[in-house]
């Protein structure tokens, strides 16, 4: 079997085993799942900002939250149907990187990270400026009726495990495709050496612009997947905590990996869950979990796996 | 208030012109300062002056040794190295947050001032606690900056500042600079805290603003640049009032953050940085 | 034979440094043309100004003709302008195969396999396709940045001292190389070697304090008396 045809075959399986969870799973840990599917579609989108180009941004939140308002505000004012507001909110997700892309692009490394930090927390209080329009602090919930798609309640169980699994997989089978294009290739040139990529006459604000709008389509399309999945949009998606889960995520599964953002989210999600368990400071797991992996263990689980032996891994 | 957040920044200006990171736990050394205050006004059984002076001395030296043993610990195992230091520090944020709220609690407590005197003056009044908290500030920054050029230790970490590898090439234990660097940065954050806790009541979550803020004054003054966060920390510390009084605070917010990101963008040196 | 690259009175100055000092040059179609002068003398940066890595402060670039001034770099090499650096920078983390196909790709080669095999195969590293950039022997990872270059296929390429810290045995292939590329390619060749110099270029031109001290065919140069004063040891009267 080639190369090629084995990463494929690993990610297909990847995909089947998770179709088959929901019917292995007790049905609190597949809508959990469910969660971690989403969440790791907008770790894939990060990655492929961080992880792939080496974009350090602390404002892939505001993508995510664009992305949730986008769908959930005009199914509340302005009663859309689901369907067009979840393609709202992939779209929104995209513009928005772009927006912020094509100011913060013009700096680099740690300017690039506060610039896009600004931004996020910008938006954060804009939505609580704007609190009759969007729900302020408190959020709101997503009527009912509202998360019906072609007669299907998304608000059940099993329609709701297998949109985020359709979601999940399309994304993932879309990375997959785009780290092993040309351009995926460049995205690694430009994070390897930014200078040589220059001089080998490729463009390095457009190279890296791409990659973060499409970095932002993938957080609005999770933002507005979550929303409509789990019922509520609220500005606490939009807070500093939600740019630095995808990163942890990103750091635990492994930088540069398709995989690695499903694996991290997952750990990342049941650690937190367990360390709820025990005490209200849980974000104490996530503190130290950073600290932790970047000191020992920066290139994640799949990464490490990847140096160490499994060089075939994209 | 401006005197606070002067110092404040200070402390992470310093940190980022010597040893070159970024400090994101920097507001929690600044919250720490708060609690490690209030524990000891609480478990001495002095007056308040005297509690409170302790207090003045023994936060930022807990503090300060704190932040040295991370920086042993965790910054300079990574070598110092930017996103690596970012993402250390991040975590850092939330380890030292969350423990002080297990071991402190989430409420907000007060700590006594260590003394209550109004100065009445004709036209309005004015706590003599917070004109002490202005020149106490200023007395610690002129402090600061003599310590920075007027000793030898100064003009070490200046030296490191300049060029690391040819400080250590002189002989000079960049280490060792680096860590007293990174505890006096904190220091200068908790002592900050010390002094403003009277007049406002010690959180867990009290470090994310000055954070924020302290961030702005340090790229709107120039990363780097000591002289460049005074005058910004001068300037931003009043004119939040002033726009406060204007504008909606979120607003307000808002808008500060905006401009930041814009200055960081079309003008990275601030004010009065050179180019980090 | 016709210009490829002109520059006319080209300046960059860095505060009271001046670099390259009004300097008119010349590079023709399918020659070999050697830059040489003392350390210091502004080779490096004339020929960043060329390839785009340092913006002009005042006069001309030309390529065939069209004014390149303030072109951006990475435009520049997708009109045909090569550059390999003097500190070898390829990609270490990256193959060999990935490390050229990415100038290969650039270049718009389809199907880009034997694009970068061609390449490989001109520099001697057929067969090193897996391999880490990084574990390659200095050599071979200067090799390895010529390939780059040829896989861009440039009309101009700028080599910047490549022969440095290359044995003997590697120059002589080196030497080979560079003359199988011309005329189809242009060399623009920064050297210290005089030997590789006075046996591979057809024109030589000497900077010297960023003025150009004089230009000519390699017999011309060594007969000029102010180019033996600055930089070949002195002349007897």
């Amino acid at each position: 079997m080639t190369g090629g045809a084995k990463v494929l075959w690993l990610h297909l399986a990847v995909v089947a085993l998770l179709f088959a969870a929901q019917f292995v799973l007790p049905q609190y840990h597949a809508t959990n799942l469910a969660r971690i599917m989403v969440l790791a579609v907008y770790a894939m989108g990060y990655n492929i900002a961080f992880g792939y180009t080496g974009l350090l941004s602390l404002g892939h939140a505001l993508f995510f939250a664009a992305g949730m308002y986008a769908m959930g505000l005009p199914l509340w004012h302005l009663g859309w149907m689901p369907i067009p507001a979840l393609i709202l909110g992939l779209v929104a997700g995209g513009v928005v990187a772009g927006a912020v892309g094509l100011l913060a692009l013009r700096t680099a490394g740690v300017s690039f990270m506060i610039v896009t930090l600004m931004f996020a927390q910008a938006g954060y209080l804009t939505l609580l400026y704007l609190n009759t329009a969007t729900g302020g602090d408190e959020g709101f919930v997503i009527d009912r009726a509202n998360r019906i798609i072609a007669g299907t309640d998304l608000a059940t169980d099993t329609p709701r495990f297998l949109a985020a699994l359709g979601l999940y997989a399309t994304a993932m089978l879309i990375c997959l495709w785009l780290v092993r294009s040309p351009f995926g290739r460049v995205m690694v040139a430009m994070r390897e050496n930014e200078e040589r990529s220059r001089m080998l006459g490729y463009n390095p604000f457009q190279v890296k612009l791409t990659a973060l709008v499409i970095s932002g389509l993938y957080a609005g399309a999770a933002g507005a997947a979550y929303g409509l999945l789990f019922g509520y949009v609220g500005a606490t998606f939009a807070t500093i905590q939600y740019s630095i889960l995808p990163m942890l995520y990103v750091l635990m599964g492994g930088a540069g990996t398709v995989l690695g953002p499903l694996l991290g989210a997952a750990m990342m999600f049941y650690l937190i869950d367990i360390a709820s368990g025990f005490t209200d400071a849980w974000l104490f797991v996530v503190g130290a979990a950073l600290v932790v992996l970047i000191l020992f263990a920066p290139k994640g689980v799949l990464g490490t796996m990847r140096e160490r032996g499994l060089k075939w891994l994209p | 208030m401006a005197a606070v957040l002067a110092l404040t920044a200070v402390g992470l200006s310093l940190v980022f012109g010597v040893m070159r990171v970024v400090n994101v736990a920097h507001g929690e050394f600044y919250m720490l300062g708060a609690v490690v205050a209030w524990f000891v006004t609480y478990y001495l059984p002095f007056p308040p002056a005297l509690a409170w002076g302790a207090a003045l001395l023994i936060a930022p030296i807990v503090v300060g040794a704190l932040a040295a043993l991370a920086d042993i610990t965790i910054l300079k195992r990574l070598k110092y190295d930017p996103e690596a230091t970012i993402v250390a520090t991040i975590g850092l944020l939330y380890i030292l947050q969350q423990a002080a709220l297990t071991f402190y609690g989430p409420d907000a407590r007060p700590v006594p001032a260590p003394f209550n005197w109004r100065i009445q003056f004709p036209w309005f009044g004015y706590s003599g606690y917070k004109l002490f908290v202005v020149a106490a500030a200023a007395a610690i920054l002129l402090g600061v900056w003599l310590f920075m050029t007027r000793t030898k230790a100064g003009l070490i970490m200046r030296a490191t500042q300049v060029d690391m590898e040819t400080a250590r090439a002189f002989g000079i234990n960049v280490d060792r600079v680096y860590a007293g660097t990174f505890a006096l940065g904190a220091a200068l954050a908790a002592a900050a805290a010390v002094l403003i806790v009277p007049i406002q009541q010690a959180h867990y979550l009290m470090g994310h603003d000055p954070l924020l803020l302290s961030f702005i004054v340090v790229i709107i003054g120039g990363l780097g640049s000591i002289r460049g966060t005074l005058i910004a920390a001068l300037l931003i510390g009043l004119s939040d009032g002033v726009i406060s009084m204007f504008y909606a605070p979120t607003l307000a917010k808002i808008i500060a953050t905006l401009l930041v990101a814009m200055v960081l963008v079309f003008r990275p040196q601030g004010l009065f940085g050179a180019r980090a | 034979m016709a210009a490829l690259m002109q520059t006319e009175h080209l300046c960059r100055h860095f505060g009271g440094l001046r670099a390259v000092d009004d300097v008119n040059f010349r590079l023709d179609q399918g020659e070999i043309h050697a830059l040489i002068g003392p350390n210091g003398a502004g080779k490096t940066t004339f020929v960043s100004l060329l390839s785009g890595r340092v913006p002009v402060q005042s006069g001309r670039i030309l390529l065939a003709g069209e004014d390149i001034t303030h072109l951006p770099a990475h435009a520049r090499v997708k009109k045909g302008i090569a550059y390999t650096f003097q500190i070898t920078s390829v990609y270490p983390r990256l193959t060999v195969f990935d490390n050229v196909a990415l100038a290969a790709q650039s270049a718009g080669a389809k199907p880009l396999k034997p694009a970068v095999a061609a390449a490989l195969k001109r520099v001697n590293l057929t067969g090193f396709d897996d391999d880490l950039a990084g574990n390659l022997s200095y050599g071979h990872q200067r090799l390895l940045e010529v390939a780059m270059g040829l896989a861009l296929q440039p009309r101009v390429l700028i080599l910047d001292e490549p022969t440095q810290g290359l044995a003997a045995g590697e120059i002589e292939g080196f030497k080979a190389l560079v003359r199988s590329l011309v005329p189809a390619t242009t060399v623009l060749l920064i050297e210290h070697n005089m030997d590789v110099v006075m046996d591979l270029a057809t024109r030589i031109t000497v900077l010297n304090f960023g003025q150009v001290l004089a230009s000519g065919t390699p017999d011309q140069i060594r007969a000029n008396p102010d180019v033996q004063d600055a930089y070949l040891g002195g002349h007897d009267d």
